[in-house]
């Protein structure tokens, strides 16, 4: 489904940095893979270049066959196949919550209005929010309003998710709802992959876990051989500190 | 408005009381104080002259065309028929109305003799002169908003040759006197299009499309920062959210950043506007009859420049203020609830 070829980025501003060094990975269709490392160790940007929200310097990198680094590529035709939820939810502050979900389907995906909101509506009853499709995301808690972004995405019909932190801003008592969303997710055959610091959704949920450090991938295995028996010791060191 | 009450202490009723009346001694000793002034120098204030040039009573004479004599007047309710019999036999009918009726039958008639007159209200000098002003300003405030944001749209283009069109658009502008501009928009573009089209046998364009030009491209200029900065305003991350379900930057742009950014710079650009409508004083210098230029005329016939300008500032105030009052309406209206 997703095939990352020796990718590599390096930002130059505002200082240099290589995000990503030589990074080669593999996720198969109906996967779920969690990505940990500490912050700064290149996970956002590994994700980020999955559709190309950040251009990789080199390498390839296949979405279902395409090749999203090719510039020949209709990028956006991917971007529709792969969702992404972003760590700060970015829902559209001037849209109600039932716009935040249709807008892309009529505009991008050519629905009529009918069926955009049936399908919204369908979606937002699937993460538990039917009753707030004509408020303003201001109106909503931090993880009401990350349940409206996926369903968002969704509404595409995505064939990956891609998850940033989709956690990190939330408070604690809100974290548990949008996992439970996630975790239905990955039941009902979902792609993804998620970067994330909730080792419970990881070991819970995951098939396969990547540990990440500066900018390449340290370690990879079943959830049980990363977090209980850590090989490298830049892992064992990480894991120590955060268990 | 204090953007933080937190910060201030408690306030009593005596406080507001003392400096509003101070206030209120601050505003009645200017205008006493500029009364005293007009005072000393014998300055005569008549207020009564100012009505009529809103409004006036205007004479409306009904002149004969030929010579000959009045054959007979039929009344008919208020108005009269006056058939005028010409000495080449011919005769005429002239409506007057019975009461302004100054000839009688069997007058005889010479071309030009008044047969009756009536009166009509009119439009003053300084209502036409507000009209221009309000129809200047309005048409370039629309063009203006096109313009600017097109030149916004381009001043954040990746392609070079947008960018610096809008960049060299916009600091020569920005960096020229507004009047000077208007000169050159009559006295050079103005001259070379009126020349163009007169040596093709074509209508010239009057002055007053000139004043709309200057104005648009002058606050075009304006409009595309205060446009650049609105979008820049938005946070990346809904940019990035919109591609991420697949829009183009140009789907993104029009339905996620602009309808979020329009809304944010709608202060700003209700100040540009208010500039807008002072600036098109200026347009009296090549022509144009708008409310600054009708008021000097009438200053120069009337000789009462006191009450005159006075008039002509609340004129621009009213203007202005119902601008910001709407814009006010309109940002309340789409603010998020």
């Amino acid at each position: 489904m997703i095939e990352v070829k020796n990718i590599s980025k390096t930002f130059t501003v505002p200082q240099v940095v290589r995000a990503l060094r030589n990074v080669s990975y593999r996720v198969d269709k109906g996967e779920v893979v969690v990505i940990i490392g500490p912050s700064g160790s290149g996970k956002s940007t590994f994700l980020r270049c999955l559709n190309r929200l950040e251009y990789a310097d080199e390498g390839h990198i296949l979405i279902d066959g395409v090749d999203v680094l090719d510039p020949k590529t209709d990028i956006n035709a991917v971007r529709t196949e792969v969702g992404m939820v972003f760590q700060s939810f970015n829902l559209f502050p001037h849209k109600t919550v039932l716009e935040n979900v249709t807008l892309a389907q009529t505009v991008v995906r050519r629905r009529s209005r009918k069926d955009a909101e049936d399908k919204a509506h369908a979606l937002l009853t699937k993460v538990g929010i039917s009753d707030k499709a004509g408020v303003y995301p201001s109106q909503l808690s931090g993880g009401q309003q990350q349940r409206v972004a996926i369903a968002r995405a969704l509404a595409m019909d995505p064939k990956v998710m891609l998850f940033d932190e989709p956690t990190s801003a939330l408070d604690p008592e809100m974290v548990g709802e949008v996992l439970d969303v996630m975790k239905t997710l990955a039941k009902d055959g979902m792609t993804m992959v998620v970067v994330s610091h909730e080792m419970g959704f990881a070991r819970e949920v995951a098939d396969r876990v990547v540990f990440m450090d500066e900018g390449a991938i340290v370690e990879d295995g079943t959830p049980e051989q990363v977090f209980d028996h850590p090989e490298n010791p830049r892992t064992q060191a990480f894991l120590s500190q955060i268990l | 408005m204090n953007t933080n009450s937190g910060l201030q202490p408690k306030r009593d009723r005596r406080y507001l009381a003392t400096w509003s009346t101070v206030f209120v001694l601050l505003v009645l000793s200017v205008v006493g104080a500029l009364y005293y002034a007009t005072l000393k120098v014998d300055y005569v204030w008549r207020w009564y002259r100012v009505p009529q040039y809103f409004f006036y009573q205007d004479n409306v004479e009904i002149k004969s065309e030929q010579q000959g004599e009045v054959a007979r007047i039929e009344t008919k309710g208020d108005q009269a028929l006056v058939v005028v019999k010409g000495d080449d036999g011919t005769t005429q009918t002239y409506q007057v109305p019975a009461k302004g009726l100054r000839v009688d039958e069997g007058d005889a008639i010479y071309p030009g003799d008044v047969l009756g007159s009536y009166k009509q209200w009119k439009v003053g000098i300084l209502l036409q002169g507000l009209w221009i002003t309000l129809k200047v300003s309005m048409l370039s405030i629309v063009l203006g908003i096109i313009l600017g944001l097109l030149t916004g749209l381009a001043r954040l283009s990746h392609n070079p040759a947008f960018r610096w069109s809008a960049i060299t658009y916009i600091e020569i502008i920005r960096g020229s006197p507004l009047l000077v501009q208007i000169f050159i928009w009559y006295f050079v573009v103005g001259t070379l299009i009126n020349t163009i089209l007169t040596k093709q046998n074509l209508p010239v364009v009057p002055p007053f499309w000139f004043g709309v030009a200057s104005l648009t491209v002058f606050s075009g200029a304006y409009i595309a920062e205060i446009v650049r900065a609105g979008i820049q305003s938005i946070h990346a991350g809904q940019v990035e959210a919109a591609r991420s379900l697949g829009m183009t930057s140009a789907q993104a742009m029009r339905h996620v950043v602009l309808p979020q950014a329009l809304r944010r710079i709608m202060p700003p650009l209700a100040g540009q506007f208010i500039s807008l409508i002072k600036d098109s004083s200026l347009l009296g210098i090549i022509a144009i009859r708008e409310l600054t230029k009708a008021t000097r005329e009438v200053v120069t016939t009337s000789l009462q420049p006191f009450e005159l300008w006075f008039i002509c500032a609340v004129l621009y105030l009213i203007l202005t203020f119902s601008l910001s009052m709407v814009v006010q309406y309109m940002e309340r209206r789409t603010v998020l609830t």
